[in-house]
């Protein structure tokens, strides 16, 4: 008899994949400034660490909090026995204040329609369960996170079929890359339950445009009974314009959110019941230890549903405290925003020229904490199998953990996505400065890369102005 | 452009997010409401119902709060600790921070008297036990698969082992005719009735010390039942949520001590659910653990706590506080001292109107017999006796058939969840009923083999009834 679960068994977990190897590899000989000055910088976490100053300076000021306490009286005793899965009040109050602030309160989020759950790994779950049976599909655009095999796939039993985008339109949406997934589920006999999207995008590290958002609208309307699901997990992460425009902006100004919408509508018309977003703290805060996710669903069912889901993974009560409070101070969360945008700016501009220095480009990009890096010219062949040749070059020799595209399922070989703000600058300048001689070294060497020195320096100025050109062309699709 | 079928919000979600296997819609809720909308307080509400039906220990929390105010560098928010804090706040690795599995892996081994060692690698993280007991299915058994399950047992079971696992429970039968023990009978009885229904069993769980019963499995029945799981090559589960609660003899036997015992015991078999719920009173922190000793099930398991981590901030506060041996040593004693005397109280006000108890030696509540005031001996005239006690008496206890008892007439009733002042009125009510229903009939109750107690303390611990922070689900605090 078979001892353990096919899930057990089978590694739809994905973490076989290059993601993860990489990861271990960082782990065997992690840098260090003083203790391992040669050892692997982690370029493959998507981290912020550029903030911490700032929530501890809060905690300074706000002993309160800090201690378990309310008003100078201690609350232990509450928190501890706190196990609702509705979720402490002050906390939903708290974090839906802060997503509307995060979108310029453009919309606002009703605290009775947040669910909230062990990180957004387990709010991605959750939905799946809520929404699809085993063997059910979700359409994904690519390249998409690789831990959504896991989170979407492993215990639920539910499909991926990718969305293929490519460099051409920068990676953006098309009707007909959509109806090309749409058909390629219904060749597998798979019944598509909707689509799934991570807005800012990762890895690409892009927002998505308002033509792609209302593009997806359009199409769960016409399949009535598909879901749209908008993982805007790095929301408070966009540093640039275009500025960030969440799924629930673009579906007030069609007039078709809950309160705005007709009552009288036929049922398979509406769409706001069938449109959900997953937040999470751990990206704009920078508090991925603390296991905070929520669902956000004005459809009353998906979050019943998933309420009673959340019990097997509630946010620890000590920490929903810790946050409400936080969270909940208005200067605070005014002067955090700011701040963290400015320094990602700042450092994803420091990661950008450091590419461009060693001659390797990037997609442009307004948001997350990485880069989406082109290194297709420096492939012996335009394969999956040249781009892992490369990838393992630069963990072994150049000592970078960055990930290969192939890992977030890509179409083309030779994307990398490159974190840029999980480390110090120093550390940021080393890797450039490895980066730089890596490439010297493989352009100028005849026989490995495809192009010679001389040539170098022509391709990267085409590149480029091919660069700005395809600028433009995003911009011209905002409406 | 629209689809002319109309879309019912039913047909919109999936099977399990609209079935009822998550279990909250059984009457019993009811029990829930009767409390909520009129919650007892000793001088705001003292008609109120009294809340017996919710399994917290909140007996020691006073030691608790004296060590965080004498150790702030447990905490990440405090000056004295907040150097921690980024680490702490950027730490997601699943295999949790080794400080806390250390700490909770020598926890576990004092519990059980030292006399076993746990090694902090098979130490999972999951989101309660509700977490790690569906985690736990998930890794042993496939949908429509089977689960041993010896009655009576904790009602949210068919929502953690079953709901989105697709796993199927099969009760194993115990009555009072032996004190609800598991016999080899009654396992082999549920096994051999799965196998004839073409079930594929995966394995036995069980909860010990137990839930509903606050009884310890003994030694021998221990062993008995190791040996039957490893005859039939079977997985054996044993949640020992409650291990720290015992609070008189037998001491406590975990399964990990009778592996020790057993030759060639298939210990790829064995698994154990844990939690810092009840033996520390800390639901709220969500602490759920897996251990297993089957190096797969660790693995894969490990993976699969992604989906409920314990938050790193209060890893990092109970990594301090558990590694702390004097303090602990100090809590498990003073603790089981608590739940004793608060257990000799309850038990014998009751004794004074003719109800028994089961004996009992752990657990946060006491599963009480009032066959004899059944009107009729059937789970009706349970129910309609349960009603009563929730309308007239005004307590919220929870009835024998929430844990599918096989026999009418069996009450969990919990008594740590309360101060001394409420015990004493809930005790007075009971009798007052119980006066009432026996009336000049006096029926003679067989007395049960009882623990003797010497002396009897009122326990002087001042405790404040449940706070609510907010409109709360019957579930999460019902069905513990």
């Amino acid at each position: 008899m078979k001892l353990l679960s096919t899930k057990a068994t089978c590694n739809s977990h994905g973490q076989d994949s290059s993601y993860f190897l990489g990861w271990e590899e960082y782990e065997k000989n992690p840098y260090d400034e003083v203790h391992n000055p040669k050892g692997i910088i982690q370029m493959g976490l998507a981290e912020n660490q550029l903030c911490f100053d700032l929530l501890e300076s809060w905690l300074e000021k706000n002993p309160d909090a800090a201690g378990f306490k309310r008003d100078g009286k201690s609350i232990f005793r509450e928190l501890a026995l706190f196990q609702d899965y509705h979720g402490m009040p002050a906390f939903k109050k708290a974090i839906v204040d802060f997503m509307a602030e995060i979108r310029g309160n453009k919309v606002t989020f009703d605290p009775n329609h947040i669910v909230l759950t062990a990180g957004s790994t387990s709010a991605n779950e959750t939905l799946m369960f809520c929404l699809a049976e085993q063997g059910d599909a979700f359409l994904l655009p690519t390249p998409y996170y690789p831990g959504f095999d896991r989170d979407l796939k492993w215990r639920t039993g539910v499909e991926i079929v990718p969305i293929q985008c490519n460099s051409s339109n920068n990676f953006q949406v098309t009707e007909a890359a959509l109806q090309q997934a749409y058909e390629e589920a219904q060749k597998r006999n798979l019944k598509v339950k909707g689509v799934l999207v991570t807005n800012p995008s990762n890895p690409l590290g892009t927002t998505m445009s308002r033509g792609e958002l209302n593009l997806l609208v359009d199409f769960i309307k016409e399949h009535g009974d598909m879901h749209l699901i908008s993982d805007e997990i790095y929301s408070g992460t966009v540093f640039s314009s275009p500025g960030f425009v969440s799924v629930m902006e673009v579906l007030k100004e069609r007039n078709e959110l809950k309160v705005s919408s007709n009552e009288d509508d036929n049922n398979a018309d509406r769409v706001w019941d069938r449109v959900h977003v997953v937040y999470s703290l751990s990206k704009d805060l920078g508090l991925p230890g603390f296991r905070v996710g929520a669902i956000y669903s004005e459809n009353d069912d998906v979050v019943s549903a998933a309420t009673k889901m959340s019990s097997f993974g509630l946010v620890s009560s000590q920490t929903q405290y810790l946050l409400s409070a936080m969270l909940g101070d208005k200067k605070f969360t005014k002067l955090y925003i700011t701040e963290n945008e400015k320094r990602l700016k700042r450092r994803q501009r420091m990661l950008v020229s450091g590419l461009q220095k060693a001659g390797i480009g990037c997609l442009e990009s307004n948001a997350g904490l990485f880069c989406w890096v082109d290194m297709r010219h420096l492939l012996s062949s335009n394969t999956f199998e040249a781009e892992m040749d490369l990838w393992k070059k630069i963990v072994y020799q150049v000592g970078l953990n960055i990930s290969p595209g192939s890992s977030c399922h890509c179409t083309e070989p030779g994307w990398f996505r490159v974190c840029f703000a999980n480390m110090s600058e120093q550390t940021l300048n080393l890797a450039m400065k490895r980066l730089t001689a890596f490439v010297v070294e493989c352009t100028g060497n005849g026989g490995s890369a495809k192009r010679n020195g001389g040539l170098k320096m022509k391709s990267l100025t085409k590149w480029v102005f091919r660069l700005s050109s395809r600028r433009d062309g995003r911009e011209q699709e905002e409406r | 452009m629209a689809l002319g079928n109309i879309k019912s919000t039913h047909q919109l979600l999936s099977k399990i997010a609209t079935n009822d296997k998550h279990g909250e819609n059984s009457p019993y809720f009811d029990g829930w409401k009767a409390y909520e909308t009129n919650p007892f307080h000793p001088t705001k509400n003292p008609q109120g119902v009294i809340q017996m039906g919710l399994a917290e220990n909140q007996l020691s929390f006073d030691l608790i709060e004296e060590w965080i105010r004498n150790n702030p560098k447990a905490s990440i928010c405090t000056p004295e600790g907040v150097d921690n804090f980024r680490h702490i706040a950027n730490f997601q690795d699943y295999h949790g921070l080794p400080e806390f599995r250390n700490a909770v892996a020598k926890f576990m081994s004092k519990v059980r008297g030292g006399r076993v060692r746990f090694d902090p690698d098979r130490i999972l993280m999951s989101g309660g036990a509700t977490g790690a007991n569906e985690l736990i299915m998930f890794c042993l058994a496939d949908p429509g698969d089977a689960f041993l399950v010896p009655c009576p047992y904790y009602p949210a079971f068919v929502r953690d082992l079953c709901w989105r696992t697709g796993v199927q429970l099969i009760p194993v039968q115990c009555d009072s005719s032996n004190n609800f023990m598991i016999t080899r009978e009654a396992l082999e009885a549920a096994y051999n009735k799965a196998k004839a229904h073409n079930i594929n069993v995966k394995g036995l769980l069980i909860t010990n010390p137990s839930n509903p019963l606050g009884t310890t499995v003994d030694r021998e029945t221990l062993k008995s039942i190791v040996r039957f799981i490893n005859e039939k090559n079977i997985h054996f589960v044993c949640d020992e949520i409650y291990a720290a609660t015992v609070f008189n003899t037998p001491t406590f036997v975990s399964v990990a001590e009778v592996i020790q015992e057993i030759e060639h015991c298939k210990r790829n078999l064995i698994h154990i659910i844990y939690s810092l719920s009840k033996d520390m009173g800390l639901p709220g922190f969500r602490v759920g653990l897996v251990y297993s000793y089957n190096d797969e099930v660790v693995n894969c398991g490990r993976k699969m706590s992604s989906f409920g981590l314990v938050s790193s901030q209060t890893q990092h506060f109970l990594a301090a506080m558990l590694a702390d041996e004097e303090f602990v040593e100090r809590f498990l004693k003073e603790s089981a001292k608590r739940l004793r005397l608060r257990h000799e109280y309850f038990t014998k006000g009751l004794e004074k109107v003719n109800i028994t108890c089961l004996p009992s030696n752990a657990g946060l509540f006491c599963w009480m017999n009032l066959r004899g005031l059944l009107k009729k001996h059937t789970f009706e005239g349970e129910m309609v006796l349960w009603r009563m006690i929730v309308n007239e008496v005004k307590l919220n206890v929870s009835p024998g058939s929430a844990f599918n008892c096989s026999e009418p007439g069996w009450f969990r009733v919990c008594f740590a969840n309360m101060d001394h002042e409420t015990v004493e009125v809930a005790l007075k009510r009971i009798r007052a009923f119980v006066g009432k229903e026996i009336g000049v009939e006096r029926k003679r109750w067989k007395s049960n083999l009882r623990l003797s107690f010497s002396t009897r303390r009122f326990d002087e611990t001042v405790i404040m009834s449940p706070h609510m922070m907010s409109p709360h689900s019957p579930l999460v605090r019902a069905t513990t």
